[in-house]
């Protein structure tokens, strides 16, 4: 029946009810329908379920028994931290248990020597570079919704941000993680040196959208705080200037912490939310900063400015202190907020493109705009080459929505066709599961899904998402069936 | 003419038909390091080179897994780079599958990160003779597991690796490296003191009673630091590193057995234990002679980490401290979803894989 070997039996949820509560406090329990609502979806709002039951455990050991119960009962299991994910990855099963793991919130330990933090899943991204911070070290990667989201979901995808060229995604800083597999059993994978003993499990699991196992702890690398840090803006009157610009810093041998890139729309309409002093005539704008030591940072500010004046830039200029820095940056991390004013709703979408592509690429985008009869606002991380082009559209109008659906998963087939990918941070999710087969031939797909049985044979963590399941679907399909409901 | 995919494809179907594992191997440099005696057919991959694509400006560079790491390393110094986890070139045999399969890093390491943290994508051949392509050509991807870093020191048990994909990244514009003499206690504790500061550092390792720093970026910041750390100055050609990049330091010379340690940078592993060599700022610790297995372990285990028994000694044995059950079972798990039959490097990393 299941690769596993065991038959599922059929549960009904009062049976998980009564088997659940046995373990958990009572308020740990969310049950009915209106309090679970607001883990009915995460950021991308276009998918919505609601799960059989909410969980909200607060040690380990009950995280490790909700698994336990879930497995013998065969009942599906999602995990979710703060639910700022953009691919529906946290979105909940209909048979299943949402895991929020919130609770789990504590900064366990600080190692400044050893430079690296331990702490729990749910505690906030920020909330290490704030604890480090007295150390003078911080935690590198910085996905734009730092403020809330745990570090639990950045290892289920291996979020980026701005700083990803210099300081590498959430792999590159992870040192080990205790993991629970869907069975409950503890493993700590990765260690506190640099290298894993057997097969590289910790790059497996990272990015891996919650179907492997479960994240309750992790260890990540703390880097020393920059002792400054600069940046350089420039606007330019076309896509392919600022995209030459970008290119000759690279080829000059400067590794920017950031290299930002907006395009006339978002710079618009981030310099109306934010006055940070953009050029609102340009057609690109570039952010680029440089970090490090004082030398370093005049050295290299000075060489961007003018590699960005000989280019062609039409505006350049450098911030004199942190307020300015602060302020250049203020607009470009409002860029999302600040398009979302100019419509009901956008659409944000995540390809990666080999930088040298991003002048065709914008340009077929701003055709398909055209096509679609939908406005976008292009927000590109260009040091990396991962595009956020966000589609504007009206989720109150059905014909809108599905135009700006299709319209994405055009540009998400463009990046594929560009030599690029279908997702750089977001996750695949349940968003972009129609996208695998245009980026992995079916030989690929039948591989993930291995890599998928291996660690869960019966397809209960966080099903239907992340990698298309072709060869035993039938079965899975069937599983929800086997439940029954009050 | 260099392509020999469809070949390799074919080697693989065959030898899986015939039920006859396969030993993958080209310059044959780390056949006696790493991972046990693998005494299957070897399958020759030398004959697989060539650099596919470089594009500087992208700072992605793509090889078959052949290639030397010499040649590869030639044509990026042509635009003023390099891989900058300073892979062992072992005289010019090593190639860019090995380095990947054994995921061999140099004493940038723990600044520049391994092999296994600038690949990019991989193509390889499965054992079921399916030749796949995972990640890509792009600094970020995550749609899919990441099976390109999975296949960082699985020791080609999980494929045979065909095109690897990997960042490069400008060299330094400048380096200059800092010598103080320092028993090991207080080496460790000053290496990872400045590795906690904002500065340019690069290298971090002791031996035979000198700690020695290595900085590298721009010439104004390497100044600075050098200025403010003091010590005895080296130049930017410091013989040190490229000895421990190449274990071409006496400390390697002679046959007795060689054990790495991956540990906590800050662990004191107080105790006698004969001759050690400290590299990537605490995290890599050798030590050789013969020594008793179980004793090393739990010395590993209670610094955070775990010992390997890199060259030398009975490589017919476990090489690698034993995994647990959890682990082991995923790991196998895992080598079943690859290599359903067991015909690639059977045994090389663990005598149960």
């Amino acid at each position: 029946m299941s690769a596993g070997g065991n038959t599922l039996v059929p549960v009904s949820r009062s049976e998980l009810l009564r088997r659940l509560r046995r373990h958990l406090p009572p308020d740990a329990v969310v049950e009915d329908r209106e309090s679970q609502r607001p883990f009915e979806c995460d950021a991308l709002t276009l998918y919505r379920e609601l799960p059989l039951l909410v969980v909200l455990p607060e040690t380990v050991d009950q995280v490790q028994t909700i698994l336990r119960e879930c497995h013998a009962l065969g009942v599906p299991v999602v995990a979710r931290g703060s639910g700022t994910g953009l691919c529906a990855g946290s979105m909940p099963h209909p048979e299943g248990v949402l895991l929020g793991l919130s609770r789990l919130d504590r900064i366990l330990e600080i190692d400044p020597l050893a430079r690296t933090a331990r702490v729990q899943p749910g505690v906030s991204n920020l909330a290490i570079s704030g604890a480090a911070a007295a150390h003078g070290l911080y935690y590198a990667p910085d996905p734009s919704s730092q403020i809330a989201c745990s570090i639990g979901g950045n290892v289920a995808e291996n979020s980026g941000g701005v700083h990803c060229l210099k300081y590498g995604l959430t792999v590159h800083n992870l040192l080990s993680l205790e993991l629970l597999t869907v069975e409950g059993e503890r493993l700590t994978v990765g260690t506190q040196g640099l290298e894993s003993p057997g097969y590289d499990l910790l790059a497996l699991l990272t990015g891996s959208e919650g179907l492997l196992g479960i994240v309750v702890e992790a260890t990540v690398r703390l880097l020393p705080c920059p002792e400054t840090a600069q940046v350089v803006m420039a606007g330019f009157g076309s896509v392919s200037a600022a995209g030459d610009a970008v290119g000759a810093v690279i080829a000059a041998g400067i590794i920017p912490a950031g290299l930002e890139m907006m395009d006339r729309l978002a710079i618009q309409a981030a310099e109306d939310f934010a006055g940070a002093g953009y050029p609102r005539d340009a057609a690109a704008l570039l952010l680029c900063e440089v970090d490090g030591t004082r030398e370093e940072v005049a050295e290299h500010s000075e060489r961007v400015a003018a590699l960005f004046r000989e280019l062609g830039a039409t505006s350049v200029a450098v911030s004199r202190d942190e307020a300015e820095r602060a302020l250049l940056w203020k607009g470009r991390k409002s860029a999302f907020p600040a398009v979302g004013r100019l419509a009901p709703d956008y659409y944000c979408m995540d390809g990666t493109i080999p930088r040298g592509q991003v002048s065709r690429v914008l340009g077929e985008i701003s055709r398909l705009s055209g096509e679609y009869g939908l406005a976008v606002a292009n927000v590109f991380h260009a040091g990396d080459g991962n595009l956020h082009p966000l589609i504007l559209y009206d989720a109150s109008d059905p014909g809108q929505v599905r135009k700006a659906e299709a319209f994405g998963a055009r540009i998400l087939e463009l990046s594929v066709a560009v030599g690029g990918c279908i997702t750089g941070e977001h996750g695949v999710g349940l968003e972009k599961l129609q996208q695998m087969p245009s980026q992995f031939t079916e030989a690929e797909l039948l591989q993930l899904e291995e890599i998928k049985y291996a660690f869960d044979p019966r397809l209960t963590l966080n099903p239907g998402k992340g990698v298309p399941i072709l060869r035993r679907c039938q079965e899975y399909r069937a599983l929800p069936a086997r439940h029954r409901h009050e | 003419m260099n392509d020999r995919t469809e070949a390799l494809v074919e080697a693989v179907v065959s030898a899986r038909r015939e039920g006859r594992p396969l030993y993958i191997s080209a310059g044959g440099s780390k056949r006696n390091l790493a991972g046990r005696d693998c005494t299957a057919t070897p399958l020759d991959v030398s004959t697989h080179t060539g650099v596919v694509d470089y594009h500087p400006g992208e700072l992605v560079v793509t090889a078959r897994a052949g290639t030397p790491l010499a040649e590869l390393e030639k044509i990026l110094e042509q635009h003023g780079q390099a891989l900058p986890c300073e892979p062992p070139g072992f005289d010019g045999r090593a190639t860019i599958g090995g380095t990947l399969a054994c995921n061999l890093s140099g004493p940038a390491r723990p600044w520049a990160g391994s092999v296994r943290d600038l690949v990019l994508g991989v193509q390889l051949i499965n054992g079921r003779g399916e030749l796949l392509n995972f990640g890509g050509q792009v600094m970020k991807n995550v749609a899919g597991y990441d099976v390109s870093r999975l296949q960082a020191g699985a020791l080609g048990t999980l494929g045979i690796l065909t095109r690897i994909s990997l960042k490069v990244l400008p060299r330094p514009e400048q380096s200059l490296s800092l010598a103080y003499d320092l028993a090991l206690p207080e080496a460790l504790v000053t290496m990872n003191r400045r590795a906690g500061e904002p500065a340019p550092l690069a290298g971090a390792c002791w031996v035979a009673g000198r700690l020695y720093l290595r900085l590298a970026g721009s010439p104004g910041a390497v100044a600075h630091t050098a200025g403010r750390w003091g010590g005895e100055r080296l130049g930017d050609d410091a013989a040190v590193w490229a000895s421990l990049r190449e274990l071409t330091h006496p400390f390697f010379d002679g046959p007795e057995p060689l054990w790495r340690f991956s540990v906590n940078p800050t662990a004191p592993m107080a105790g006698e234990w004969g001759p050690m060599l400290v590299d990537w700022c605490g995290a890599q610790r050798w030590l050789r002679g013969a020594q008793d297995p179980a004793r090393l372990q739990a010395a590993a285990t209670q610094a955070g980490g775990h010992v390997c028994l890199f060259r030398g000694g009975d490589r017919s044995g476990e090489v690698r401290q034993p995994a647990d059950p959890v682990s082991r079972r995923l790991q196998l798990r895992l080598k079943q979803a690859f290599d359903p039959d067991g015909i690639l490097n059977p045994g090389r990393l663990y005598s149960w894989l």
